[in-house]
This record gives structure tokens, C-alpha cells and sequence, in this order.
């Protein structure tokens, strides 16, 4: 049995392309060409180049010695923080812009929550020269006012979504409704594993990069390419598609999922799909979300604003469904304090989605000899007033 | 009309959207989301609807997420799932809608609140109703014929597909041999509202569909909203969907002026 996505772009059950026929054309166009155009060497020579000289690839493996001695195990930090723009988001929008370019689009499309992705797209688009437009809900517009200014300085324009609950799934609406009036010159560059076949497993693909790196410079550390565990923090689920992706059919790797709780997973405000999530529909893909009983999706919360997605990508609806993952629930206030503890401990401040998987220590023991990789998906710099709210600094 | 359509048919056994289609005046069909502007209007607007001699209705079932859909439809779903609609809902106010209405009613909507309804307990609930068929634009076409044709046809339902100006004649052709009833031909690339008349583009688009001489007729929407639009969609096709128009209709007269508007466009 594969974890990876099959032809027909499913994971197990989840996964497919539940598009309208407006959408059709141009997933097809992308279907019938992404994984031809990422073999061609022309190609996958741009991109690693790109990812070494501009992204500064490979992002080191740092063993992370004082926090391996408090939790009595063997931590190593994927230093995705370390990427240009401040997490492993831009590995995803420099393969898509690559791939946007051998397509013949002249014109960029992306939503974003937080910003990153946004920025990580507005980055890429001025590298090429290309136009950029990118969905934000007018509420997380207010919220992430830098980021917001990062991508107008990188010359892309931000439309504010204003439709339902003016956050990121409805951002993620426009950007499709963008896609659907401008079928022709116009590409979508999705920010996690999310959405119709094959964005997905093109995805996953791009971030494979992490957990490929992860490999290479774990033999070189520890004599082996496999670690006992891969672990992290869950939205969409891009970052941990990234560093699971080897490691999907290696059976003694163990994968943990580390989900936003929010407030408490049964508080009413939480983002942990796997435990209140059911099959359904969200943005062209059959996959875990939260809904009513009725089918409406629900707005879900949590005090990372990329970790806020109703859904979870089809890749790790199928890892939990099947058992092959292990996903876990942190709070707020548990990421929180993971957070301050990985600055203090490592000197590392990380971005608040990303603390969420460093929280994990109460919920699961390690053995003394494991080797744990966790991917450090980004840096903190966007969260700092959070952390400086949340810690009175 | 291709051919095959002007033998004797035999009437008892078709579902009343294949006998509408049967008619020979051109049909002007209407979409208004269910539970707006006011909850308890779903089956006032059908009977005002009816009345005011529209030819056949869509009952938009109200989705958070609607994607496909213009800021008009959008904005009247929300509106509806806040003033209380659910599926069960409206099930419940469709349940004697045939003691008053003759007309073909499709109940058009996501495919998500079918999924959690269940799509064989809706199926069989539309059929109970005397709902004739089914829009579901993001059940795509390869998924309905592998999962979900033989729940339909047991309960007598037709699904309607849509297509596109970026539609291939090749995949139109797959469309119409999949349908029985009519084929959902969608004016431009565009979402539901968006655009105000039709240019060459739609033109020459509308004249390669009739090229083709499908056999299912094609009903045309999105970008319909008056007498003119309705007569240029018309020109070729058997018939046209008007929705947001309606709805924006609704929204500034309310439910007693419908009349008024349908005769506006015909």
C-alpha cells in the first residue's frame, strides 16, 4: 500500500477533483502536464538552482542539543525558518512559477491566510517578472498588516476577500472564482496541499525537497537516512507533506501530525480537523473538514493564522484515516509556551504554527536513542506581536 | 432539434423536464436560492413563479462555499443559511409542493450538504417530493457515472452537467451521450452574474455548440438578465437560465412583483 496520491489524484479515499466544469480546462491542462514538465532537465535544473542561490538551499539540519537533553532524545531541527522569506513556503511557489512559465501564463493568482504564502508568491512573481495577484480576507488584512505591506512592495496587488467569513477558505473562494473568469492566461498557485488533483500531489512534490535534504544529511549525522520520527505542525498541510514525503512508504518511520486545538478541541474554537473534521468537500477536494451536520463548512480558529484552514490536505486525511500517522491536538496556549521554550532553549523563535508541533513532548515520549526530525517550517518575525501580546514583553 | 426528438414520444414515461422540453416555445427557466429573502418564501416564489408562466425552476439549496457563483448568489446564500435554511428545511416546506405546482423542478446546489445529507436518502427524499433533477456543478462528471448514475436513475431523478466555452467539442460529446434532459451551457468563463450581454466570443461558441446537433437540448445561463440577453442566448439554444438578475429582483420588489419581472423578458 502507497501513501502517495494514485493517477486519479487520490489518496485512499480523499483526494480527486471535485471541480466544476468551469475549473476543468485548466486542472486538466496541469493534470496532463505537471509531472512531464518537473522531469524535463531544463526544468529541474531552473528550479534547483533556484532553490540553491536563491532560496539558500539545502537548509541545514541542526541537532539541537539542550532541547534533545531536557525531553531525554535525539531532536534534529529542519531549518526551514532559514529559507528566503522566512519559511518552507517559497520551494512550493518557485517550482509553480516555473511550472506557470513553461504553461504560457502571463498572469499569477494565490490566496493566503497569514501572508506567507502571499509573500512567498509576490516573491517569486517579481523574480519573474510576472503578475501577481493575491486573495487575503479582509479580516486577516487587518491582522497581518506586514505581510500585507511586504507584497505590495513586491508589486503584487492584494484584493481583500469581503465574502463569508472574510478569512482564509474565502480567500481561497475568490482566488478559484479569479481562475474560473480568467481561464486562459492565468495560474493558480495553491500555497499547501490543498485543492482539486493534481495540485495536491504537485505540491507535495515541490516540498519534497525538505525531506529528501533530511535524508542526505541524516546519513551523514547519524549513519542513517531514516529517522524514527518525522513530525509536524498541520494547516493545509504543506510543510508536513514535505518532510513526511520520503518517509510515506518507509514503514519504521513513525509520522506525527501536530494540529491547531485552539482553545480546546471541543471549545468551539479550534482548528484540529482530524478530531472534529468528516469526509467532505472543500475547494475541489474530498478530504476531512469541519462542517455542520448539514454540510456547511465551519470557520475554524486558532491563534496561528496559517494554521486556520478548515480542511487538511487529502495526503493527511488518508495518513490519519489509515492509522499510518499519528496526529495530535496543541492549544493556543500550549504552542505558546513551546514557542518561548524553543527561543530559549535553541535561541530559535519560531513561527507560532510552527511551535505548535515543538508542544508535543506531554502527548508523546520519546525513546532515548530516537532520532526525531522536526520541521522548523518558519521563523517568528510575523508573529512577534503575538508572542508580545500573549507574553506581556 | 435533432430528429430523434420529433418522433412520437411517448409522454407517460418521461419526467416532466424531458416533456417540457418537448414544447416548442423557447423556456425561460428561473434560479432563486432557497430561504431568500425570507425563509418561508421558497414555496411562494415557485407558485409565483409558476404562475407568471416561467417554463421550469431551479431551487438553489444553500452552500457556505459556493464557488462558482457570483457576489449576487453568494450574498443570498449567506443570507439564507442565516435566516435559518437547512436541507431538511426545505425539504419539509417542499413536501405538498405538488398539490400546486405542475412544473419541472431541479434542485441545483453543491455537492457537499448532498454528501452529508446522504446522496441516496436525498435521492430518494427529491423523489418522494416530486423534484424531476438534479445540478450539482461540482460533482464532476467522471465521478457521478462511476459512483452515484445508478442512485439517480433508481429514483428517477435526471443530472444535468454543465459545459464552457473552454469545453472541447470531444468532451461536450461525452457530456451529451452521459445526459438525458438537457445540457447546462454556461454563457461565458465566468462566474454566475458576472458579465451584462454577450460579444463574438459567446457567439461563435453558441454556433459551435449547435454544430454539434446533440441530442440533448441546451439550456443556456450565467450572464442572462433581460429580454435582450434572454433572445441572443435563445437564438440557437432551447432555452435560457436567469438567476442572479431574479434574485436582485427579489432582493429590491420582493416576492409579489415576480410577475413584473418575468414579463419583462418575454
Amino acid at each position: 500500500m502507497s501513501y502517495h496520491a494514485d493517477e486519479k489524484g487520490y489518496y485512499g479515499e480523499f483526494g480527486g477533483a471535485y471541480i466544476p466544469e468551469m475549473l476543468y480546462p485548466n486542472c486538466e491542462e496541469l493534470r496532463q502536464n505537471y509531472i512531464r514538465i518537473m522531469e524535463e532537465p531544463s526544468f529541474r535544473e531552473e528550479f534547483q538552482q533556484l532553490l540553491r542561490d536563491y532560496v539558500g538551499r539545502p537548509t541545514p539540519l541542526y541537532f539541537a542539543e539542550r532541547l534533545s537533553e531536557k525531553y531525554n532524545t535525539r531532536i534534529y531541527l529542519k531549518r526551514e525558518d532559514l529559507c528566503h522569506t522566512g519559511a518552507h513556503k517559497v520551494n512550493n511557489t518557485i517550482g509553480q512559477i516555473l511550472m506557470a512559465k513553461k504553461l504560457g501564463k502571463d498572469r499569477i493568482i494565490a490566496e493566503t491566510g497569514a501572508g506567507q504564502h502571499g509573500v512567498a508568491t509576490a516573491t517569486v512573481c517579481a523574480l519573474m517578472g510576472i503578475e501577481c495577484v493575491v486573495y487575503m480576507g479582509e479580516i486577516d488584512i487587518t491582522r497581518q498588516a506586514p505581510n500585507v505591506a511586504r507584497m505590495k512592495m513586491l508589486g503584487a496587488e492584494v484584493r481583500p476577500a469581503r465574502s463569508g467569513s472574510r478569512t482564509l477558505k474565502d480567500a481561497t473562494n475568490e482566488a478559484i472564482r479569479d481562475w474560473i473568469n480568467n481561464p486562459v492566461n492565468t495560474h493558480y498557485i495553491i500555497g499547501s496541499v490543498v485543492g482539486p488533483h493534481p495540485y495536491p500531489d504537485m505540491v507535495a512534490r515541490f516540498q519534497s525537497i525538505i525531506s529528501e535534504e533530511v535524508k542526505g544529511q541524516l546519513r551523514e549525522k547519524e549513519g542513517r537516512e531514516n529517522p524514527d520520527y518525522v513530525v509536524a505542525c498541520v494547516g493545509g498541510g504543506s510543510n508536513a507533506a514535505g518532510i513526511y514525503y520520503h518517509y510515506l512508504d518507509v514503514p519504521e518511520v513513525g509520522i506525527i501530525a501536530v494540529e491547531a486545538a485552539g482553545k480546546g478541541i471541543h471549545s468551539g474554537e479550534s482548528a484540529a480537523t482530524s478530531a472534529l473534521g468528516k469526509v467532505g468537500i472543500i475547494h475541489g477536494s474530498k478530504t476531512l473538514l469541519m462542517q455542520t451536520g448539514d454540510g456547511q463548512i465551519t470557520e475554524p480558529y486558532s491563534i496561528s493564522a496559517g494554521l486556520d484552514y478548515p480542511g487538511v490536505g487529502p495526503m493527511h486525511a488518508h495518513l490519519f484515516k489509515s492509522g499510518r500517522g499519528e496526529f495530535i491536538s496543541i492549544t493556543d496556549d500550549e504552542a505558546m509556551t513551546a514557542g518561548l521554550e524553543l527561543s530559549q532553549l535553541e535561541g530559535i523563535i519560531p513561527a507560532i504554527e510552527t511551535s505548535h508541533a515543538f508542544a508535543i513532548f506531554d502527548y508523546k515520549k520519546f525513546e532515548k536513542d530516537d532520532v526525531v526530525v522536526f520541521n522548523l517550517s518558519g521563523r517568528g518575525d510575523k508573529d512577534l506581536q503575538t508572542y508580545i501580546d500573549y507574553f506581556k514583553l | 432539434m435533432p430528429s430523434g426528438r420529433q418522433v412520437q414520444v411517448d409522454y407517460t414515461t418521461m419526467n416532466r423536464i424531458n416533456q417540457k422540453l418537448n414544447e416548442d416555445q423557447k423556456l425561460l427557466s428561473i434560479y432563486f436560492t432557497a430561504g431568500y429573502p425570507n425563509l418561508e418564501d421558497t414555496v411562494p416564489i415557485i407558485q409565483g413563479l409558476e404562475k407568471a408562466g416561467v417554463d421550469m425552476i431551479e431551487i438553489g439549496l444553500p452552500f457556505s462555499d459556493p464557488l462558482a457563483d457570483g457576489p449576487t448568489i453568494q450574498e443570498s446564500s449567506t443570507a439564507a443559511l442565516k435566516n435559518g435554511m437547512t436541507t431538511e428545511l426545505l425539504f419539509d416546506q417542499l413536501k405538498d409542493v405538488r398539490k400546486s405546482v405542475t412544473l419541472p423542478l431541479i434542485i441545483m446546489g453543491y455537492f457537499n450538504p448532498v454528501l452529508q445529507y446522504g446522496v441516496e436518502a436525498f435521492c430518494k427524499k427529491c423523489q418522494e417530493i416530486g423534484i424531476d433533477g438534479l445540478i450539482l456543478p461540482d460533482l464532476p462528471f467522471d465521478v457521478y457515472q462511476e459512483k452515484y448514475e445508478p442512485v439517480f436513475k433508481t429514483y428517477g431523478l435526471s443530472n444535468t452537467f454543465l459545459i464552457t466555452p473552454q469545453t472541447s467539442d470531444e468532451r461536450i460529446r461525452k457530456i451529451d451521450s452521459a445526459s438525458d434532459g438537457f445540457i447546462y451551457m454556461v454563457s461565458s468563463a465566468s462566474t454566475t452574474g458576472a458579465k451584462s450581454g454577450f460579444g463574438d466570443e459567446q457567439q461563435a461558441y453558441f454556433d459551435r455548440v449547435a454544430a454539434l446537433e446533440l441530442k440533448n437540448p441546451q439550456i443556456v445561463g450565467f450572464g442572462i438578465s433581460n429580454s435582450a440577453t434572454f433572445q441572443a442566448a435563445t437564438a440557437k439554444a432551447k432555452g435560457a437560465i436567469i438567476g442572479s438578475a431574479f434574485i436582485k429582483h427579489l432582493t429590491q420588489n420582493g416576492v409579489d412583483t415576480i410577475v413584473d419581472f418575468i414579463q419583462g423578458i418575454r
